[in-house]
């Protein structure tokens, strides 16, 4: 297999797709002083509502997620960690 | 024109004879024809058709067709056309005649017009689906696949319960609209739900497809779940239990979703949100809601087949699955990665891709019908799916850090079906005039407006920055080798020990009492006590011996309507 350098091995690439992804982002935060859209709720009229709710959405979502771990993570082979005897039931591996 | 005559069903079943053909390539091409074959008899079929006879005096209808079924045959024949195809390669027959028979089964499930039919082939989905996961042949496929079974069967059980209260106040087997408002349609729901994976029996799907073989996993993803919504939108359209079970089953997911390790587990969580989607969809009932719920179900079939697929390739190129164990594959597996990010793109709803036309038919609606927090909910849940199945899944798989595996691109086989699901994906979202004209309700929807199309890339993009920054911040939980609990620790872990638990005491007591005075007590103990480290059979033991239990309830429910 070839090893070759790749583009995203490059730290600078990644900073600069970084930056072009942080420049979208402003721009469809602008667009919404721009762009008038239909009012279906009442939330939509706070201005970049869908943008801070899908940011802060994600952020609170891992925060959970993490403590979740704290109180949910075992080990890897948790539920088989006293199921030795189960390889009996082992059949032959058929591939035809 | 014969093939209308036949339900495809059975074209499924027939076919499944041509696995007998000796070489394995000429088995794999013939067995592709089964699915063209059944979407032809589809095509051909008219609307309306209706197939009915009466057996020992009871009148069945084992073939109804309408607009609603239409469109899941097409979709299921389609998935069965994609997954023969993605496991051209394979040569294990067990699998091949357990997916042609799985695929057979489901097809039966959406043209089934009376109780008796649909509980014949709600029993063979079960029955031939769990082949799929014990193709892989390890101890703990086969622990899986029984637990599988059981719930499977306990599923059947519940629904025929609930056909026989049925018949008791219908007279007839013959349904359509059931409802919550009767004790058969409460029963035939739950039925429905298990197979549905509603929060507290979900467990199944998380447990179970992860565990099958990467070719069997594409099968499974199809056609169980979704047979489960046809029938809800079949037959409790407008339950508003629905929308509060539905909004619930977006949320819980992603959370597990966000810590899982193994990518085809993530991925399972991620199904389990979608389908809340949908459930919510048919929850709120209105003619927009339960077309975005069915397009919702027709897309989801696709581009969780396309995600599948691709993790399925990973597995098979590479042997790895868990997100700690992979990355940099883009390097050497590049069609894969472009087709698991279309794959991503779909699912996370990105206009133009399919996601987008139909969930937001679903959002719409809630918002049209005032259920204000509800839409909160799936607004939360459409920016968690993109974290985890459209970020987490192809970066961790494909970029991340590389760990030094440099695994080719999957066979052509597996290329060509990932290929033209994904061709699916993008035509649908970019076309999706198409499927929109296959709903059953005929409403007029655009989704391609300033105000969806500009919400929607706001929400995506901003979740894709919460995303980048959390791991800036280092706040990104890493993938760790783990199990994290869920609600199958009950049957799993809690109830085995007490089963083991009384089991010892039961034994302690008896031999104390029947050896009362002498000592022997201490050498009789030890032995016993061995007795707890055989929960694998414990557990099968508990699990059957609940299922009996329940039987016995609904044998007894059942006489009871039929004396009220």
């Amino acid at each position: 297999m070839n090893d070759q350098k790749h583009s995203l091995d490059n730290p600078a690439t990644v900073k600069r797709f970084l930056h072009v992804f942080y420049g979208v982002c402003s721009v469809l935060f602008v667009l919404d002083f721009i762009l008038t859209r239909k009012i279906e709720h009442p939330f939509e009229t706070i201005p970049g509502f869908y943008a801070i709710y899908g940011f802060v959405g994600c952020v609170i979502l891992v925060v959970i997620a993490r403590g979740m771990r704290r109180i949910l993570m075992r080990d890897e082979d948790y539920y088989n960690s006293d199921k030795k005897e189960s390889d009996t039931h082992r059949g032959p591996h058929v591939d035809d | 024109m014969w093939m209308t005559d036949l339900p495809p069903a059975f074209i499924y079943y027939v076919g499944a004879l041509l696995v007998l053909i000796p070489q394995y390539r000429l088995r794999a091409a013939a067995l592709l024809t089964i699915p063209i074959l059944g979407s032809l008899a589809v095509y051909f079929m008219p609307e309306s058709t209706r197939v009915e006879f009466s057996v020992l005096g009871y009148d069945l209808r084992p073939v109804r067709v309408d607009k609603l079924s239409l469109i899941f045959a097409y979709a299921f024949n389609i998935a069965a056309f994609i997954a023969i195809l993605y496991s051209f390669h394979i040569r294990d027959r067990m699998q091949q005649t357990a997916g042609v028979l799985y695929a057979g089964s489901a097809l039966g499930v959406v043209f089934a017009g009376d109780l008796i039919t649909l509980f014949v082939f709600w029993e063979l989905l079960a029955f031939s689906s769990v082949f799929l996961i014990w193709a892989k042949r390890t101890p703990k496929a086969y622990q899986t696949g029984l637990r599988y079974l059981v719930l499977h069967a306990l599923s059947g059980l519940i629904l025929l319960g609930g056909a026989i209260g049925y018949y008791q106040s219908e007279g007839t087997f013959q349904f359509d609209y059931l409802g919550l408002e009767s004790i058969y349609g409460a029963l035939i729901l739950l039925a429905i739900g298990i197979k549905c994976a509603f929060p507290f029996v979900h467990n199944w799907l998380t447990e179970s497809y992860p565990e099958s073989t990467p070719t069997g996993t594409v099968f499974l993803s199809a056609f169980t779940t979704k047979a489960a919504v046809y029938l809800l939108a079949r037959s409790y359209p407008g339950t508003e239990l629905l929308v509060y079970i539905g909004a619930f089953m977006t949320c819980f997911p992603i959370f597990y979703a966000v810590i899982e390790n193994d990518l085809r587990r993530v991925l399972a969580y991620s199904m389990i949100n979608q389908i809340g989607f949908m459930v919510c969809g048919i929850g709120i009932g209105t003619a927009l809601a339960v077309n975005g719920a069915i397009a919702h179900a027709f897309n989801d079939i696709i581009f969780k087949g396309l995600l599948f697929m691709a993790m399925g390739a990973v597995l098979t190129m590479t042997g790895r699955i868990n997100g700690s164990d992979l990355g940099g594959l883009y390097k050497t597996m590049p069609k894969t990665t472009i087709l698991c990010i279309v794959g991503a793109a779909s699912i996370s709803a990105f206009p133009l891709f399919s996601g987008f036309v139909s969930k937001s038919m679903i959002m719409s609606a809630a918002i049209k019908e005032g259920y204000d927090f509800i839409w909160l909910a799936l607004l939360f849940a459409s920016a968690g799916v993109f974290h985890h199945a459209g970020i987490k899944i192809p970066y961790f798989a494909f970029f991340a850090h590389d760990q030094g595996l440099r695994a080719a691109d999957p066979p052509k086989g597996m290329l060509f079906a990932m290929t033209l699901a994904a061709a699916l994906c993008i035509g649908i979202g970019v076309y999706p005039a198409a499927l929109y004209s296959a709903l059953p309700f005929s409403i007029q929807y655009t989704p391609y407006d300033t105000t969806h199309v500009l919400a929607q890339t706001q929400i995506l993009f901003f979740s894709a920055l919460a995303f980048v920054w959390l791991n800036l911040m280092k706040l990104y939980p890493p993938e760790l080798p783990s199990t994290n609990l869920d609600v199958e620790w009950v049957y799993r872990r809690f109830l085995p020990r007490i089963a083991t638990a009384c089991i010892i005491g039961f034994e302690t007591t008896t031999n104390q009492i029947s050896q009362a005075g002498s000592n022997l007590s201490t050498r009789v103990l030890p032995p016993l006590r061995k007795l707890s480290t055989l929960p694998s059979h414990l557990s099968a033991m508990v699990q059957w011996t609940v299922l009996m239990l329940l039987l016995l309830l609904i044998l007894s429910l059942s006489v009871l309507i039929k004396s009220a």
